[in-house]
């Protein structure tokens, strides 16, 4: 289980750049998400530590020892693809146990360890059946397990689950948090999901557009994200964003847009007077919006849809031209078409620089 | 109703012309081929005067040192071609899947050989199997070696019309084989790099079962043209020496053109044809038990 360093890696195809020099620390016995929106390149920056993709520059190393120049055999890893890639011509079980078969391990101990992982898996009455005969969440788990027969330092995931329906990846997601506690190897795992994210890394990477936006637990970055992308990204229903102007009156510091005119906190407010800017976008979450009116700030707010999830509802509402997500509790039902007072929770107000999108 | 019917019988009025043409210019030879076989016919009778045998000129095949000669040679021709050639392609195509510069300049290169009418790949290879001024001759020569007999030794010329059909018909092989090789699916061979797999154990286990479906087929399909050449052997060796190089078909026109026995040499066409209709029914008969599997494949899995 190395400590996985990449030093100034890039990634060229031809003259078009994929991913500009970065570097990544990540630490022995962690399971590490690189999130990030579709063609962003968290797929090639996986690959490349996989060693199915060169290097156009830089240095990926496992503790000390540089890599790049290895063959994907001999860094020591399994990996999970999107679209599974099971050898079609063998069955379950010798799909299962290729690498250790190549590895010329004892019969008995690959029987064993097919048997074993199987069974963890439920995959055991599927063993000698061929990859066509079974279904996709079936298959999904036989990728699993033939990653984890292996006894290898590195696991990585390429969306292991993004072509299971939405059931389905539920309860993979759980197994799979499950078995992270279980398994103490380096997880690498990629998804596009910002819940599986969310729910599996013990850190996350924000990736946009071939640069790392952010890195950090999953409650620092719903907490404290760095610019707008990384806070719109993370959390769901995700955040809202509203145009607006600091303004200073009443001894206080608001910020004042089309509809609205909030207090901010006066750790926000001392921040503010550091800055020069005064154009911002103001980000709420939908959570931290709320119909008792006494708990915050007063906004008035167009109600245009009421979206009925079960326990909770999500408000489609208008402040001024923006549009602006609530999260209500169903008990208190809102008529959609009327104009509603909501309160603010002032501390949970983000300030972003409207030109540069980082958080003030 | 009736406009029901009507409708129904829409394809096959479309179809009728077509398969007209089919029965004239298909059936009609082979049912004359059939039907000349029961006959002692020679060609300046019409085939009204000839006389009816029976079966006669299939027994006289069986006993017909000469015909069976000719038939061991082409057994014997048509597997070593064939397995030198798939073995070639085969292992040309595994060699040249990768993106190199220069690549499919050089697949265009390997194909050229096949485009080359077979009258034409016959005379060149006579030039060059030449015993005084062709170039295998003069090479050897000038690097101080014996010249080989080419053409005018027995187990050389066999030797001689294999060499020239490997090297026109190997292409066709690479060509299918290059294609199987790159539908394959790329995850699977990344998934095997991981696993570990060297080159050749990826080639063993991989590359090779996956491509067999298609292996199969062009196997069978060189067969059964490998059984039908004529030609490029025609042109090089006319048959000789002896009988080292007759191939059935040669066989065949000689006993119509130089034998004048038409009933015999329609016999030995037929027995050629039933040979070839047992592979091309064994190709079909593959095809159809993979289309078979896979549907059960398909069902079990919609099952789960
Ligand atoms: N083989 C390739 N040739 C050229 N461009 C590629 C290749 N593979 C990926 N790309 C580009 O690199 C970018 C990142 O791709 P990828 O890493 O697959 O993204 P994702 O984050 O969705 O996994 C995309 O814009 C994609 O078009
Ligand atoms: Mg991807």
């Amino acid at each position: 289980m190395p400590k996985i360093t990449f030093d100034q890696v890039a990634k060229s195809y031809g003259s078009v750049e994929v991913l500009p020099p970065f570097d990544l620390a990540l630490d022995d016995g962690e399971f590490t998400v690189l999130v990030g929106p579709s063609g962003c390149g968290k797929s090639t920056t996986l690959r490349m530590l996989a060693g199915l993709e060169t290097l156009s520059g830089g240095e990926i190393f496992f503790d000390e020892k540089p890599i790049s120049k290895l063959e994907p055999k001999d860094r020591d890893l399994a990996m999970v693809f999107q679209d599974y890639a099971l050898y079609p011509h063998m069955t379950i079980a010798k799909n299962m146990s290729f690498a250790l078969r190549l590895a010329r391990a004892p019969k008995s101990e690959i029987e064993e360890k097919v048997r074993r992982v199987a069974e963890m898996l439920n995959i055991a009455p599927l063993l000698d059946r061929k990859p066509a005969e079974l279904s996709g969440g079936q298959r999904q788990r036989v990728a699993m397990g033939r990653a984890l027969v292996r006894d290898a330092g590195t696991f990585l995931f390429d969306e292991p689950l993004s072509n299971l329906d939405a059931k389905l990846r539920g309860k993979m997601r759980a197994e799979l948090a499950e078995m992270r506690d279980t398994i103490d190897k380096n997880m690498v795992y990629v998804t596009h999901d910002q819940v599986e994210a969310m729910t599996l890394g013990d850190r996350i990477v924000v990736m946009s557009d071939g640069l790392i936006q952010q890195q950090g637990t999953p409650e620092e970055l719903f907490k404290s994200p760095v610019n707008k992308f990384v806070a719109g990204f993370i959390g769901s229903p995700s955040m809202n964003f509203i145009d607006g102007e600091l303004v200073d009156d009443d001894g206080k510091t608001w910020v004042h847009g089309d509809g609205f005119k909030l207090p901010l906190d006066l750790d926000i407010s001392a921040r503010m007077n550091d800055v020069q800017t005064r154009a911002v976008t103001v980000g709420l979450r939908p959570s931290s919006l709320t119909t008792d009116i006494s708990r915050g700030a007063p906004i008035e707010l167009k109600v245009v849809v009421s979206e009925y999830l079960g326990a909770q509802s999500v408000l489609v509402t208008r402040c001024g031209g923006a549009d602006v997500l609530v999260e209500t509790q169903s008990t208190s039902p809102v008529r959609a078409g009327s104009v509603q007072t909501f309160g603010v929770l002032t501390n949970e107000i983000m300030i972003f620089d409207k030109a540069s999108g980082l958080r003030l | 109703m009736q406009s029901a019917n009507v409708n129904r019988l829409t394809p096959y009025l479309f179809l009728a012309p077509a398969a007209l043409i089919m029965a004239v210019a298909l059936l009609y030879p082979i049912g004359y081929m059939i039907y000349a076989s029961f006959l002692d016919w020679n060609p300046s009778q019409r085939i009204g005067e000839a006389d009816f045998v029976g079966l006669r000129n299939y027994v006289n095949l069986l006993s017909d040192a000469a015909f069976l000669e000719s038939f061991w040679v082409t057994i014997k021709f048509a597997a070593i071609v064939v397995s030198v050639e798939m073995f070639i392609g085969v292992g040309l195509a595994l060699l040249l899947d990768r993106n190199i510069r220069g690549m499919s300049l050089l697949r265009t290169l390997f194909i050229l050989p096949m485009m080359i009418a077979p009258i034409v790949v016959g005379l060149m290879w006579r030039y060059m199997y030449h015993p005084t001024v062709g170039i295998f001759n003069r090479t050897l020569k000038s690097l101080g070696f014996e010249t080989v007999p080419w053409l005018s030794d027995g187990s050389w010329a066999f030797a001689s019309v294999v060499i020239a059909d490997v090297w026109q018909w190997t292409p066709f092989i690479f060509i299918l084989s290059l294609a199987a090789l790159q539908s394959l699916p790329q995850s699977a061979m990344e998934a095997s790099r991981i696993d570990g797999a060297t080159g050749w154990q990826q080639i063993i286990h991989i590359k090779l079962p996956l491509m067999m479906p298609v292996l199969i087929v062009t196997l069978l399909l060189r067969l059964i043209d490998a059984f039908k050449v004529l030609e490029v052997i025609l042109v090089l060796t006319n048959g000789g020496p002896g009988l080292s190089t007759e191939i059935l078909s040669l066989r065949i026109s000689r006993t119509a053109s130089e034998f004048r026995e038409l009933g015999e040499a329609a016999a030995m066409s037929n027995f050629l044809l039933i040979l070839l209709m047992l592979l091309t029914f064994g190709m079909f008969f593959y095809n159809k038990a993979v289309e078979v599997r896979a549907a059960r494949l398909r069902a079990a899995a919609e099952e789960d």
